[in-house]
């Protein structure tokens, strides 16, 4: 009998061979020419709207136009100088909603440049040469302590110690990236790269990490402010909604630490995953885990989505990505009951839904799915020791800011998936570090830009 | 039906696609590989005296890319044969012999000496070949040994060495040019004084390929040095079309046969030379780049053109467009045209905008009621077609002629008569009609 037919959650459905190769890159990176080939096909547009469509404004036509004259260093230069984590956002961001999805190829043609791609192509010629582009400026004696090393930590920290102020981050979990390194499907991130581009950003300098420090575990945010001039809280999301229906029986899990332990996984085939898997949800976290538990072996993947298909905010080409994989994605399906035996899942029971004038109505028919295991993938919340600090503002469950990043408390800044009114992708998080870091630098020194040095400087 | 028949001072071939003097034409094995392939003609690689030159052994050819490695432009540092002239004189004249429907013409280049070429002439004779090109272009290498393009040069020697081989070959004589002159004019009358039956052009343009910026040389070099080549492929096209067009509208060289030669690499390109004058063209970049099956594009493209077009033979069209090129100042300078973005093909990359904007007039529009939109300002629009030309997607930027009676908004003046610059009231010249007419001679 092969792994794919054993019964419940077990690991080792395939062989470890078999799962490093579908764990590979989904997508390829270019080569030289290829490269060359991609960067001849932008238009260098004039105001270009795959720019404006980028949340941290990359100045695309011209690092496409540096690939193209054979300077890819010179790219990376480009958009690092508005995105740090222009390499993770090579790989994460939907591009086909944001820069490719604006590029004026689409009309005369119907492919769009692979900016994406490009990016990487770039990205990857930096960190292969180790070349750093930028160094910690002068000291300006400012303090700032930066809660949470994902995106728009770094990003915010980057830019700080650019501008020569000393940052502290301190990040709960024991290694850094946040979601870059444990919330991303493992194929589309290879090779550790949110690692290596997290030890990219700390060599600017004047970064100090201590790993393992959680707010509100291990300091509060009124001592942060007592020993810093500043602080930038970049929490994340640290909790996730629950189906409300568990019965306390095993097998049922959250996709987010499926997703998290997979992407810490060496040897990827000895994650345990189940035989019928149904994940409940329609965002990308939903995609993430079904397609990698598709990967892994599961013989059925189902995803069971609440509405109508077009309504899921994963988009078509995350989708497709699940569907090519094997996923089932079943529409207008919402649980209603967790079938078990002997303390373990059996099944899932669903309710059909429609929709009236955008409110969801439950048919009444229901079915049940059989399961061995249930993730579940139907969004994240702020975790509310982050928030124990009362006085902070918050708008739908988030934390308020204003343009600049700053909340309602004075001397406090946020960014990323923690405030209110985020696009929830790391390129928005991105953003709002860097925002932040400008807004803090202004705050401390007066300067309204600060003046960020270049290696070469 | 599309009668590719071809003819070239008395020199007749199946089509008028011949293989140019160069390397695809050294040896009896490629000239025979290319026949087969079906190409109307060859002009042999050029015979010199022995003992025979000696080739460089480390690059020879050069080329400037474009995308995917596409060649664009081709660069050579290869001399002349380098076989003995007993050998290829055996081997033209059993090519003759096996292929007497294709057109075989022996390239030829020795010392400036009456005597030197009337001993070649005599062999070449001998071999059946069905006429000579003299090899007056050269730019590199046999230059400097005072043949080549150092003939080609000096319309004088031109006229000399053409008559010495008229008087002593009964064979056609063509004369190939160099386009490393100040103009294509004297040396291509000078060929018609000398009695030629044909000329043919372009050899290749003196050219450096690029620099090697780690070693500080050229690239390619040949030991760390490096000299001019001969460039052609299609970047030399344009170049060509202009001397072929002095050439076919100059009432002294106007009679003389022309074969086209540089960049031609399909059958639009050749349809254009014959437009223009030509009564064939030879090609060798793009046989060196793909091999000798591209002469069935050229083919089959060239007799579907015709036939669309109701062309039956190659007469039909050569030349047509030749009374068309003139002189600057026979232009009309009250022919008006705007140009017009056709919005529904607009994909708004703003190229027109920036470059109308940084470069010129000013003449196009980013914006317009708070949207990314592009159109023309027909009050500065001065009919330049940068934006046509920039514009990525074709046809979709167009110049738009303006009707009799129409008001040209910049000027204010409604668009009719006929002036050129000659009849001008700008013109200082055009107001004394004896300055007028030598204005216009």
């Amino acid at each position: 009998m092969s792994g794919r037919q054993v019964g419940g959650i077990a690991p080792k459905r395939l062989s470890e061979e078999a799962c490093t190769a579908n764990f590979a890159d989904l997508v390829a990176p270019l080569k030289p020419n290829e490269a060359r080939v991609a960067a001849d096909r932008c238009l260098f547009c004039y105001d270009a709207p795959c720019v404006t469509a980028c949340p941290t404004s990359i100045d695309i036509p011209l690092f496409i136009r540096q690939i193209s004259t054979g300077q890819p260093i010179a790219a990376a230069e480009t958009i690092f100088n508005s995105n740090i984590l222009g390499s993770m956002c090579a790989r994460v961001c939907p591009t086909e909603t944001l820069c490719e999805g604006a590029c004026v190829k689409l009309t005369s043609e119907t492919r769009p440049v692979e900016i994406g791609r490009l990016q990487r192509f770039a990205t990857d010629w930096a960190f292969a040469t180790g070349r750093q582009f930028y160094r910690a400026g002068a000291p300006t004696g400012g303090k700032v302590a930066v809660v949470g090393a994902g995106p728009a930590g770094l990003a915010c920290a980057h830019g700080l110690a650019r501008a020569g102020h000393q940052v502290t981050i301190f990040e709960g979990r024991p290694k850094g990236g946040g979601l870059n390194e444990y919330g991303i499907a493992a194929y589309k991130v290879n090779g550790d790269i949110a690692q290596k581009e997290l030890e990219y950003i700390l060599a600017v300098g004047g970064i100090s990490v201590e790993y393992a420090k959680a707010l509100g575990r291990d300091f509060s945010l009124e001592r942060l402010l007592a020993g810093f001039d500043a602080v930038f809280l970049g929490v994340g999301l640290g909790a996730t909604n629950d189906l409300g229906i568990e019965a306390g029986v095993t097998g049922v899990l959250d996709a987010v630490g499926f997703i998290a332990d997979l992407r810490q996984a060496p040897d990827k085939s000895t994650v345990p995953v189940g035989r019928n898997v149904v994940v409940v949800g329609g965002g990308m976290t939903a995609i993430d885990a079904a397609t990698q538990a598709k990967l892994l072996g599961a013989e059925v993947v189902t995803i069971v989505y609440r509405r109508n298909k077009t309504k899921m905010p994963a988009s078509k080409h995350e989708q497709d990505i699940a569907q090519t994989r094997g996923v089932l994605i079943r529409e207008n399906l919402r649980p209603v009951a967790i079938e078990s035996a002997d303390g373990a899942v059996t099944g899932i029971t669903l309710e059909y839904t429609r929709e009236d004038g955008g409110k969801l109505i439950g048919t009444g028919e229901r079915i049940t799915l059989p399961a061995d295991q249930i993730l579940a993938a139907i969004g994240q919340v702020l975790k509310a020791s982050d928030l124990e600090n009362a006085g902070l503002a918050t708008k739908s469950g988030r934390i308020a800011v204003d343009e600049d990043r700053r909340t309602s408390i004075p001397r406090v800044w946020a960014g990323g998936d923690c405030v209110a009114g985020g696009l929830d992708l790391t390129v928005a998080a991105v953003e709002d570090g860097k925002r932040a870091a400008a807004s803090i630098n202004t705050y401390l020194t007066g300067a309204a830009e600060p003046h960020m040095l270049k290696a070469g400087e | 039906m599309a009668d590719l028949r071809s003819s070239l001072a008395g020199i007749k071939s199946p089509n008028p696609f011949w293989l140019a003097s160069a390397p695809p034409t050294d040896k009896e094995y490629n000239v025979v590989r290319a026949f087969k392939a079906g190409w109307g003609g060859v002009v042999w690689k050029t015979l010199g005296e022995d003992p025979p030159i000696v080739n460089v052994s480390g690059p020879r050819y050069g080329a400037v890319h474009g995308t995917d490695r596409r060649v664009i432009g081709f660069n050579n540092i290869e001399l002349i044969t380098d076989r003995p002239l007993e050998v290829n004189l055996r081997e033209i004249k059993a090519v003759k012999r096996d292929w007497p429907d294709r057109a075989l013409v022996v390239s030829l280049m020795v010392p400036c000496e009456e005597k030197n070429w009337i001993a070649i002439l005599k062999q070449v004779e001998e071999t059946g070949a069905d006429g000579i090109e003299l090899n007056f272009g050269c730019p590199h290498g046999m230059n400097e040994r005072g043949m080549g393009s150092a003939v080609g040069q000096v319309p004088e020697y031109v006229e000399m060495v053409t008559r010495w081989c008229k008087t002593h070959t009964r064979m056609p004589v063509i004369v190939k040019l160099t386009p490393n002159v100040t103009h294509i004019r004297p040396p291509s009358e000078a060929a018609v004084r000398g009695g030629a039956d044909a000329v043919s052009l372009i050899n290749t343009v003196n050219a450096i390929m690029g620099v090697n910026l780690d070693l500080m040389t050229t690239a390619p070099h040949v030991g760390g040095l490096g000299t001019h080549g001969g460039m052609c492929g299609p970047v030399v096209k344009p170049i060509v079309l202009n001397m072929l067009a002095e050439i076919a509208r100059n009432p002294k060289t106007a009679s003389v046969p022309i074969s086209g030669i540089g960049g031609v690499e399909n059958w639009r390109d050749a349809a254009e030379f014959l437009a223009l004058g030509a009564s064939n063209v030879q090609v060798c970049t793009a046989a060196m780049v793909y091999g000798f099956r591209i002469v069935e594009e050229m083919i089959a493209g060239l007799r579907s053109w015709m036939l669309e077009k109701g062309y039956t033979c190659l007469d039909d069209f050569t030349g047509l467009a030749t009374p068309k090129v003139t002189d600057w100042n026979q232009l009309n300078l009250d022919y008006i045209v705007k140009a017009r973005i056709n919005q529904d093909l607009c994909i708004s990359c703003g190229r027109c905008h920036i470059a109308c904007e940084d470069t010129s007039h000013q003449a196009i529009i980013n914006e317009k009621n708070g949207k990314r939109r592009f159109e023309v300002i027909e009050e500065e629009c001065v009919g330049c077609n940068l934006c046509a030309v920039v514009c990525p997607v074709e046809n979709c930027i167009t110049m738009v002629e303006l009707q009799d009676g129409e008001l040209d908004k910049r000027t204010g003046i409604r668009v009719g008569g006929h002036r050129t610059w000659t009849e001008h009231p700008n013109n200082p010249a055009a107001a004394s009609p004896r300055l007028a007419k030598y204005a216009a001679s």
